[in-house]
């Protein structure tokens, strides 16, 4: 099994995400992670979903995702030809002692302090999950009281847009 | 005008003349200006299951909408499982409910039921309407997507203040389905490989599904096969839609198809799918399933194609313009010289026909034989007359040994597989068709689970026939626990034999029709002709039949088509060197 990164542009309606969440857990998918909201056209939404599947499954929701009739166009992201971001608080214990190691540790990731108490920061991170994971690893020593990420979202190389196109007029 | 008259008025608009329905509190409001419509008509049913069934045999025999209407919380609720079948077989169905106000929804307030979200699942679309002037929109938008593309159940929710509160109306609507596209006409590249592997097969079959008769394809149909010779099957959601008395006619195929249709598909080396989806049921293991055959797999369904079994040839299409596309080109084919002989196959097949006709045992304890009982109906009542079965043991008789020659004559529910279709469906077809003869094919279970629309049928002067083949027990299930079960009969025994309780004539009296018996074969045809001179009631045969009839051929759940069975402990020579 492979991941693969979904981009699904939808009607920015109420229920169209459980229409989407749902056809996943009703097929037998996992979703990896997910994450919505509006694009440039506020009329259209756009969801990010990573799930892990076999091509010839991944093949089926797809189809099935397309039958549901709010859903205007569903485009994978290959890994190379786009880029994936997500976001991470994290809250570390850091008192004294070893304050100065996680500030060392926060600018190593090019990642931003936004809260500060006596014993401990709070962390925002943004970037791949590969980045995050290895900064998650690197904090664990020094004791992680709390942490949050946000789903995926990701967006192609290069100048061509796929919100763009016939269907997508029509909803905006 | 209320929220109520734009929802009455758009009805009309939209070519609505019945309504299967039960009025209640959310909904309430929509039964006022639906008294003074002069064009809908409101079909009072007894419980909401069986206004959704009605409005799909409505759908199935007329090729229209069906429409159905229910209160909120248990009225909508009771309209799940009709909504559920009408999706598995793809059925044109509009579900309209009233919701509680917007003010309470997400509150549990009395009757409240989120029907939005419980048929998530099992809608092709669905809607929860906000206010009053977009109700002409979302009612013309349901229709047409219960209608086009693969067609399906749509539901549309109500709140009562929309009903109630003020709103314009106008009318037509613009539709906004910027994400609906149906494909309609095939890729022409794919239809002329289709083409060229049709011309050269050596052992092809055309494997027609629901689908076919959804598009309305069964005259192009014929030509095609016609034009090529090749052998037809037809499955259960397509008995009629190629004519079975046809030469060409192998059968149907599947877990109880004929020996000559199975064997067809697994011994072929192409199969043809016009409007079919691989069913389990037809199929049977899948791994074992057509090992040798290349599949060209039309569906106007993307999502069909390559589900179950890997397409070489995938066509995306109406199957009307998928076979008359096919016609052309095989005739391009066939005139560049290009025409393989299937002579050999022909024979193979044939000499199955011959050797493993349908057929059955006469009870040993000289029972009726239910078989008998169908068949005989089938032959009295004629090709043009509207058959609608329930499920299990009679309705796979009723699918075999009936001789279907029209479309839209085979009504019954394929793959949610509900029993208690079969009634509510007739009244729904004897509605939409009321100069065709329709004839419910029920079984003693499943006729306990729906019988109540015979009294809506008497008072609403819908005259069905039911032929009741009460063999004293969930019969389907009971064969299974004859042959995989040691004969251990748990729970299904029904005692309508036992204790004839019900006693089904008392019953069909008791609901406004015309009660008869049957119990020898001696009484069949008499029976049946007293039947069919009632013309301004209902009639019920109670046709006591045999509790130990099995359904035969069968290829066991779980098992490849290559172990079908004959009968029971009777393989049929399948392989080559047999014949």
């Amino acid at each position: 099994m492979t991941t693969h990164t979904l981009s699904v542009l939808v009607e920015n309606k109420p229920g169209v995400l459980a229409r989407v969440s749902g056809l996943f857990s009703r097929r037998g998918f996992n979703i990896d992670s997910l994450a919505v909201g509006e694009t440039e056209h506020p009329e259209v939404s756009r969801i990010t979903i990573v799930v892990n599947a076999d091509a010839s499954p991944l093949e089926q929701v797809t189809k099935q995702l397309n039958k549901l009739v709010n859903v205007l166009k569903i485009v994978e992201l290959e890994h190379n030809a786009s880029v994936q971001r997500e976001l991470l608080l994290i809250k570390v214990r850091a008192d004294r002692p070893v304050r100065s190691q996680v500030l060392e540790t926060v600018q190593l990731f090019r990642a931003r302090v936004v809260d500060v108490a006596p014993d401990a920061l709070t962390i925002e991170a943004t970037g791949t999950a590969e980045k995050l994971d290895a900064l998650i690893r690197d904090l664990e020593p020094y004791g992680i009281k709390e942490m949050v990420q946000s789903g995926m979202v990701a967006i192609g190389r290069g100048s061509r847009s796929i919100t763009m196109g016939p269907s997508l007029r029509a909803a905006s | 005008m209320s929220g109520a008259s734009a929802l009455v008025r758009s009805l009309e608009e939209l070519g609505v003349d019945v309504v299967f329905g039960i009025p209640g509190g959310a909904i309430l409001p929509a039964y006022d200006p639906l008294f003074d419509s002069q064009k809908v008509r409101h079909i009072l049913v007894r419980h909401e299951q069986g206004a959704g069934h009605a409005a799909t045999g409505y759908a199935q025999a007329t090729g229209r909408v069906g429409v159905c209407m229910a209160t909120s919380g248990p009225g909508a609720t009771n309209l799940v499982t009709p909504i559920a079948d009408a999706y598995m077989d793809s059925v044109p169905m509009v579900a309209i409910t009233g919701q509680v106000a917007k003010s309470s929804i997400g509150t549990d307030a009395f009757q409240e039921a989120d029907i939005q979200g419980i048929t998530l699942p099992i809608t092709k679309h669905n809607y929860l309407v906000q206010s009053g002037e977009e109700l002409p929109r979302i009612l013309a938008e349901a229709f047409h997507l219960a209608s086009t593309g693969r067609p399906g159940p749509v539901l549309v929710d109500i709140p009562k203040d929309v009903l109630v509160g003020q709103t314009t109306f106008s009318w037509p609507p613009t539709l906004e389905l910027p994400g609906y596209h149906p494909t309609l006409h095939p890729h022409g590249k794919q239809i002329r490989e289709a083409a060229r592997m049709l011309a050269s097969a050596k052992r092809p079959v055309l494997y027609v599904g629901g689908g076919v008769l959804k598009a309305g394809a069964s005259a192009s149909l014929r030509k095609l096969a016609e034009l090529t010779g090749v052998p037809v099957v037809t499955t259960l959601m397509a008995r009629g839609a190629f004519p079975d008395s046809h030469p060409q006619h192998v059968g149907m195929p599947g877990m109880h198809g004929t020996v000559s249709a199975v064997y067809s598909l697994q011994r072929a080396d192409l199969i043809v799918a016009l409007g079919a989806r691989f069913d389990d049921r037809v199929t049977g293991k899948l791994d074992s399933f057509a090992p040798n055959a290349a599949i060209v797999h039309a569906d106007i369904d993307p999502a069909e194609i390559g589900k179950n079994r890997v397409a070489d040839v995938p066509i995306v299409g109406d199957a009307r313009y998928v076979i008359d596309e096919l016609i052309t080109a095989v005739g391009a084919e066939y005139a560049a010289g290009h025409k393989a002989d299937i002579g050999d196959w022909w024979s193979q097949l044939n000499d199955l026909r011959e050797r493993y006709p349908l057929g059955w045992e006469e009870p040993a304890d000289g029972t009726l034989a239910p078989q008998q009982v169908i068949q005989r109906l089938g032959q009295i009542a004629g090709p043009d007359a509207i058959y609608v079965a329930g499920v299990g043991q009679h309705q796979m008789w009723a699918a075999q040994f009936i001789s279907y020659e029209n479309p839209a004559t085979w009504l019954n529910s394929g793959g949610l597989g509900t029993m208690g279709y079969a009634v509510p469906a007739a009244m729904g077809a004897k509605a939409g068709a009321p100069d065709k003869m329709v004839w419910a094919i029920d079984g003693d279970g499943c006729f306990q689970m729906t019988n109540q629309e015979l009294a809506t049928c008497a008072l609403e002067g819908i005259p069905i026939k039911v032929a009741v083949i009460n063999n004293g027990n969930l019969g389907m299930v009971r064969q299974w626990q004859t042959l995989f079960y040691d004969e251990r009969y748990s729970n299904t025994d029904l005692g309508t034999h036992k204790h004839r309780i019900p006693d089904f004539v008392k019953l069909a009296e008791a609901l406004g029709c015309v009660g008869l018996r049957c119990e020898t074969a001696a009484d069949l045809d008499n029976t049946i002709a007293a039947a069919m001179a009632v013309t301004d009631q209902p009639v019920v045969i109670d046709f006591v039949v045999g509790k130990d009839a099995m359904v035969w051929p069968m290829v066991a759940a779980g098992t490849g088509n290559d172990e079908i069975m004959f009968a029971r402990g009777v393989r049929p020579h399948f392989d080559e060197d047999d014949i």
